[in-house]
């Protein structure tokens, strides 16, 4: 079976290191996004406190030449923490904490998408946006063949699949298991899993979370889960279409609501909002995967749940349309919806930002608005 | 072994790891619900803020049907238990599933069970069901059976050669634990190996449990058996006859009694009850399993235990009868009766509302 080395080194030895006294020290692991948009570095320092908010931790710098965020000649980047987490690997008093980062001349890297979605969202805080994000993902062994799949084919077809259980039809459920516990004990917001229609294919739920806490918690649990995919020696991939042909992509819908559309009479708040969205459907692909639409034109081919890039709609309780508006809603007349363009390897902070400014700024066209701040 | 699944090969001291961390007063609850081909069972998770106290604490949910028109379902909490893979203060939910007009989705059996049972609650109905099942590698086959062939004729009682029973009861016994921890009603364990084969047929049974009950808690242990023969990375099957020729095959045999059946002098209730089944044989075959009696066809032939599928027999401690009257019963003149026609994956609120519709309500299916 595919899984890593590293997953068969003695976990009883590592308890018994794991177990010994730090005395005062705390371990500080910083976590940032790379020069590609999507994957995720850490390292850890010393400190000799317990820090209780990211504003405790001390900036830090590292090396972009290696993480392909810089030259050689002038590679020194800054991490900034923002958001600080408990750490499930090391235990308390030890730390996560995310960061951005900014380049030599301290602007912000070219695929630090938090600062300009933190300066939007303080620009809406009134209408308390909140947020839900369904991440899907492929388990894959370390041969990059989807988890528990034979190793010279493929499963059954899809169906008994979607919330199954049994061997042969959950695989890699200890997965899921261990990252939710990770996620409730670091602090993310994590609301639920269930088993995705394709086989070794997950989901994950984020939210509600407000403003810039979405993508914050979105990329902590994604850190979470290649760790403890690591550890028992497994592959967690978003890519949207792992697998071509009739198998299920894999998304990361989006829920949305203000507070005007969450009380009586929302449903009004949430059509305009809708309306805004169809005129500009070419400006929310652009920002729905890290490589301008192109990895969602594997994925909304509108089958397998999905809509087809090329067009944008609108129904409720309609799983094939861009955007869906839950039945529950419909019938309140408030509430919220889900936009399901998203693909699985979306950055959140773009996707939230967008929907923002779309629905809430009011912005037209193809190009985002520069706000002078 | 390549007969068990990938999943349980990964490394169960780290999970322990993940598991042990604590998850400061949220809730992690599990909602279960039947699926539309009326056996397979589906599952997701949400967290609660708290620990729900009783199921008024737990939230309707939805989930998706695959009607791509109507798609949402929704998952109306029935009974909590205690979830033994998460353990406390997590919980595992049975739901009824409604479709997106709130109407009872087809394989929803549980809201006409349940009106049935409310209407002959007087009767105080008792039952008890004894499911067995088949434990299968990943390759579909009978678990403990040689790779290309099959076991002995004259094989013993354990499995055949290179595996032995210690796998089947290792899974027999975590099921019972975690049924136990979880609240559900799990009354025994049996191996059903038949001297002479070596079928892995195994048995738990779950009751009494009065009413509505006993369906409720004969799915959630389902549910348990499934999942630990996933942790364990092998496979049960409920299917009635998952060998074709000389094996035994698979039922959900139902044990009944009445207060007036278990006081003295009620066996002629218990007679009486007999009688009315008799006439009814056809209806409830159609019932007994989830194809109208197609799946019970291969396995109710009239050997192997089993009366055959065209006729309706009774008798007392007679194995070969559609419903038998256990010995100590007709000793004592009182107790209750077994129905041994059900299928293995019968759904037991179609099973126990027919029972109780014929012998107590004298009612047609849709009088209620």
């Amino acid at each position: 079976m595919a899984t890593s080395a590293s997953a068969v080194l003695s976990k009883a030895v590592k308890q018994q290191y794991m177990d010994l006294p730090q005395g005062n020290k705390v371990q500080a692991m910083y976590i940032w996004i790379d020069g590609s948009g999507e994957g995720l570095r850490c390292k850890t320092r010393t400190l000799n406190y317990e820090p209780k908010s990211a504003q405790d931790f001390p900036e830090w710098n590292f090396d972009g030449s290696s993480t392909d965020q810089s030259e050689g000649s002038n590679s020194d980047m800054y991490l900034v923490p923002v958001t600080m987490f408990r750490d499930p690997f090391r235990k308390d008093p030890n730390k996560l904490v995310l960061c951005e980062v900014l380049k030599y001349n301290r602007k912000p890297a070219e695929t630090n998408l938090r600062h300009t979605c933190s300066k939007v969202m303080s620009m809406v805080e009134g209408q308390r946006p909140w947020f839900g994000m369904e991440q899907e993902y492929t388990l894959l062994g370390t041969d990059g063949h989807p988890f528990g799949w034979p190793s010279n084919g493929f499963p059954g077809p899809q169906g008994p699949y979607y919330c199954g259980v049994g061997a042969d039809k959950a695989y890699g459920r200890d997965i899921v298991e261990a990252h939710y516990r990770a996620c409730l004990y670091a602090g993310v917001d994590i609301c639920g899993t269930n088993a995705e229609v394709m086989p070794a294919q997950w989901e994950f739920q984020v939210g509600p979370s407000e403003g810039i806490n979405m993508g914050d918690h979105l990329w902590v649990a994604r850190f979470i889960l290649h760790r403890v995919c690591e550890d028992f020696g497994v592959v967690a991939s978003f890519d949207p279409k792992p697998i071509p042909g009739n198998w299920n992509g894999a998304g990361c819908h989006t829920n949305f609501s203000t507070k005007e559309m969450r009380e009586e009479g929302g449903l009004t708040a949430i059509e305009e909002a809708i309306e805004r969205l169809a005129k500009r459907h070419t400006y929310h692909i652009r920002a729905y995967d890290p490589k301008g639409g192109l990895d969602n034109a594997r994925r909304l081919t509108g089958h397998h749940e999905t809509s087809s890039i090329h067009e944008f709609s609108a129904g409720v309780a309609n799983r094939g349309a861009s955007i869906r508006i839950p039945r529950a809603v419909g019938q309140e007349k408030k509430g919220y919806f889900e936009d399901r363009r998203p693909s699985a390897n979306c950055d959140p902070y773009v996707v939230t930002e967008s929907l923002v400014r779309t629905c809430l700024l009011k912005e037209e066209g193809d190009a985002p608005v520069e706000y002078n701040k | 072994m390549e007969s068990v699944s990938g999943s349980s090969q990964l490394n169960k001291t780290l999970r322990r790891h993940y598991l042990d961390l604590p998850q400061w007063g949220k809730c992690q609850v599990t909602y279960i619900w039947i699926d539309s081909s009326g056996e397979g069972l589906r599952n997701k998770t949400r967290t609660l803020d708290a620990e729900p106290q009783s199921i008024a604490d737990i939230p309707e949910w939805s989930a998706t049907g695959f009607n791509q028109k109507h798609s949402d379902l929704y998952l109306i909490p029935v009974w909590m238990f205690r979830d033994p893979f998460t353990m406390d203060p997590n919980k595992l939910v049975l739901c009824e599933v409604l479709k997106y007009d709130r109407v009872p989705a087809e394989s929803n059996h549980r809201t006409s069970c349940k009106k049935v049972m409310e209407a002959a609650e007087e009767h105080c109905v008792w039952f008890g069901m004894e499911q067995e099942y088949t434990l299968l590698g990943m390759d579909g086959y009978p678990y403990c059976w040689p790779k290309n062939g099959f076991p002995r004729p004259q094989g013993p009682y354990h499995c055949g050669v290179g595996a032995d029973n210690v796998y089947g009861r290792d899974i027999m016994e975590c099921h019972y634990k975690a049924c136990l921890y979880a609240g559900v009603k799990i009354c025994g364990t049996n191996a059903e190996t038949m001297p002479s084969q070596g079928s892995s047929v195994w048995e738990f049974q779950v009751g009494p449990c009065e009413g509505i009950a006993m369906a409720d808690h004969l799915w959630v242990a389902r549910f348990i058996l499934h999942r630990v023969c996933e942790d364990f990375g092998v496979i049960a099957t409920l299917d009635p006859k998952p060998m074709v020729g000389d094996w035994n095959g698979a039922g959900c045999h139902t044990n009944v009694s009445t207060k007036k059946m278990r006081e003295e002098g009620g066996l002629q209730y218990i007679e009486q009850a007999i009688e009315k089944l008799s006439v009814r044989h056809e209806e409830h075959i159609r019932v007994y399993d989830p194809r109208g009696g197609e799946d019970n066809k291969r396995r109710l032939t009239g050997r192997h235990r089993t009366a055959n599928i065209n006729k309706f027999l009774s008798g007392v401690a007679d194995r070969g009868a559609s419903v038998r009257i256990p010995g100590q019963v007709g000793h004592d003149g009182c107790g209750y009766f077994e129905d041994r026609r059900p299928s293995a994956n019968c759904d037991p609120y179609s099973v126990t509302e027919a029972i109780v519709r014929t012998c107590l309500l004298d009612a047609e299916a849709g009088d209620i």
